[in-house]
C-alpha cells in the first residue's frame, strides 16, 4: 500500500539554511549540505528545498549548490526557487533532483508547467503555492516572491488550472501557519484536495508529530511537509535535526488509519 | 565492471554513489564503445518516453545494447523510465521502444477505473516480489521502494513479471525476461532496500 509521506522541507537563504515564521525572521539553523546527511541517515521519505531569496533577488538557481546537494541525497530531491524556465529546469533534473517546484513563474507564465511536462514529464513538475487568509474576509490568496507580491488568485482556482497544465503535485504552503506550529490549515487543505485529482503536500504549521498524524488521519494518502518540527527541539526552538524513527512512523500511520474509521 | 548508461538522465549520479560505497566497479557510459568492457548494465531514467528513447538513436547507444543485452545476453537493470524502454511503445509518445519485453507502457488511468487514484503514483509502496527470483533477495518488502511515475509497463508474457504493487489495482513494479531486469520504482532513492537490490544486481 502506498503510504503518506513526511517530508522535511529546508530553506535556503545566503547559501545557509534558515527558519521562518510567517515567512519572515529568518533564524539560521545550519549549513544544507550537512543536514541533508542527517536526514540521509534517517531515511527520510523524501526532502524538499526552497531557496526563498532567488526570486526575490532576480537571482537564477544555484545549481552548483542544486548539485551538491543531489549527490549527498540518498532519498528523493524535490528543490524550488528561482526556476522560470524550461532549460534551468532540465538543467536541475539532470543534476540528479526528482523533482522541480514552481512558485512565482506558474502564476505568471502558466505555460511553463506544460512545457516542463512536455520536457521532463509531469512526475517531476511541482507547483508550490504560498497562501495568505485575508483575516478580516477570511478569503485566501496566492502569494508569490516570498509573500511579497498579492497574485490575487484563489488557490483552489489556480490549482485546477495547474493540474489542467500537467503539474505533478501541489505543494500548498500556509504563510499564516509557518513557523507558528500550530498545526496545519486543515481547511484549506480540505478545499484544494477536494478540487484535484494530483499528489499533494501540505506545509505551514506542523509543530509536533500529532499534526501530522490528523493530517493522515483526516485526508489519508497526503504529503506532510515541515520545517521548524524537524529542525527545532523543545520551547527554546534550539537547533536539533530529528525525524520520527521508522517504528515512530508505523505507529502514527496507524493511529491516523485508526482516526479515519 | 558496470556501466551506467548515460544518456542525459537525471539519477546517474546517486546510482554511481552507491556502487561507490559498495564499492562495485563501475563505469558511466555515454558513447557505445563505452560499453564494450562491461559485464552488466543499468539504464536509468528520469523523464519523457520519446526523449530517452531519441537520445538512445542519435548516440548510437541503441544498436550497441541491443548487441550487449539481446545477442550477447549481458544483464541489464532499467529503472523506471529504463525499465518502460524495455517495450515496445508507450502511451506516453510514439517513439518505438527497445522491443526486448512483449508488452507496452500504458498511463495508470488507462487502467485502473477508480477515480481516486492521484496521479502520478508517488511515494513509498510496497512490493510483492515473485517467490524465489533472486534479485529481491533480502528485500524488506514491507518497507518497500520509491515511486514516482504515470505509466506502467503491461506484459504479454505473465512469465516476465517479477513483482507487482498495488496502486488503485496491481501493476507491473519489476520484469525479468532472462538478462534482463526492470524495476519501476527507483532504488537509488530507496535508502537500504534500493542499495541491497543493486547490490544483488551486482553480484548476479
Amino acid at each position: 500500500m502506498l503510504r503518506p509521506r513526511i517530508i522535511p522541507c529546508l530553506l535556503v537563504k545566503d547559501g545557509g539554511l534558515v527558519k521562518t515564521v510567517n515567512f519572515g525572521s529568518p533564524k539560521y539553523v545550519g549549513d544544507p549540505v550537512n543536514a541533508v546527511k542527517i536526514f540521509n541517515e534517517k531515511e527520510v521519505d523524501e526532502i524538499i528545498v526552497l531557496d526563498i531569496d532567488a526570486t526575490v533577488k532576480n537571482r537564477e538557481p544555484n545549481f552548483e549548490l542544486i548539485r551538491h546537494l543531489a549527490n549527498e541525497c540518498r532519498m528523493p530531491f524535490c528543490y524550488g526557487g528561482g526556476v522560470r524556465t524550461v532549460d534551468q529546469a532540465v538543467r536541475i533534473i539532470k543534476s540528479g533532483v526528482e523533482k522541480v517546484a514552481i512558485g512565482a513563474a506558474a502564476v505568471d507564465c502558466p505555460t511553463l508547467i506544460s512545457d516542463l511536462a512536455t520536457h521532463v514529464g509531469s512526475q517531476s513538475v511541482v507547483a508550490v503555492l504560498d497562501v495568505r487568509r485575508d483575516s478580516k474576509t477570511g478569503r485566501c490568496s496566492v502569494w508569490t516572491h516570498n509573500g511579497g507580491r498579492d497574485a490575487k488568485v484563489d488557490p483552489v482556482e489556480l490549482s485546477q488550472r495547474l493540474e489542467a497544465l500537467g503539474v505533478g503535485e501541489i505543494v500548498l504552503n500556509s504563510i499564516d501557519q509557518d513557523g507558528t506550529m500550530k498545526g496545519y490549515d486543515l481547511d484549506l487543505v480540505r478545499r484544494v484536495r477536494d478540487a484535484i485529482g494530483v499528489p499533494m503536500t501540505v506545509l505551514g504549521g506542523a509543530g509536533r508529530l500529532g499534526d501530522v498524524e490528523q493530517l493522515f488521519g483526516t485526508f489519508g494518502t497526503i504529503g506532510a511537509g515541515a520545517g521548524s518540527l524537524f529542525v527545532f527541539k523543545g520551547v527554546y526552538r534550539a537547533v536539533l535535526i530529528n525525524y520520527p524513527s521508522r517504528r515512530d512512523r508505523l505507529a502514527l500511520y496507524q493511529a491516523a488509519s485508526s482516526m479515519a474509521r | 565492471m558496470i556501466a551506467i548508461v548515460n544518456y542525459g538522465s537525471g539519477n546517474i549520479q546517486a546510482i554511481a554513489n552507491i556502487f561507490g560505497r559498495l564499492k562495485v566497479p563501475f563505469a558511466v557510459a555515454s558513447t557505445p564503445s563505452d560499453l564494450q568492457a562491461a559485464d552488466k548494465l543499468v539504464l536509468p531514467g528520469v523523464g519523457a518516453f520519446d526523449q530517452a528513447i531519441n537520445e538512445l538513436d542519435r548516440s548510437g547507444m541503441r544498436a550497441a545494447l541491443d548487441q550487449a543485452v539481446m545477442h550477447e545476453g549481458r544483464p541489464i537493470l532499467g529503472i523506471c523510465v529504463g525499465m518502460q524502454l524495455f517495450a515496445r511503445s508507450s502511451d506516453e509518445g510514439s517513439a518505438q521502444g527497445l522491443g526486448w519485453l512483449d508488452g507496452t507502457v500504458r498511463r495508470f488511468d488507462r487502467l485502473v477505473s477508480d477515480r481516486s487514484t492521484k496521479l502520478p503514483h508517488m511515494g513509498w509502496n510496497t512490493v510483492e516480489p515473485r517467490q524465489g527470483d533472486a534479485l529481491f533477495e533480502a528485500i524488506d518488502a514491507e518497507n518497500g521502494f520509491y515511486f514516482l511515475h504515470s505509466y506502467c509497463v503491461v506484459c504479454a508474457d505473465p512469465n516476465d513479471v517479477l513483482a507487482t504493487t498495488e496502486y488503485g489495482g496491481q501493476f507491473t513494479s519489476a520484469v525479468r525476461r532472462g538478462n534482463v531486469f526492470g524495476v519501476q520504482f527507483h532504488p537509488e532513492k530507496s535508502h537500504q532496500n534500493g542499495v541491497q537490490l543493486l547490490k544483488t544486481f551486482a553480484g548476479l
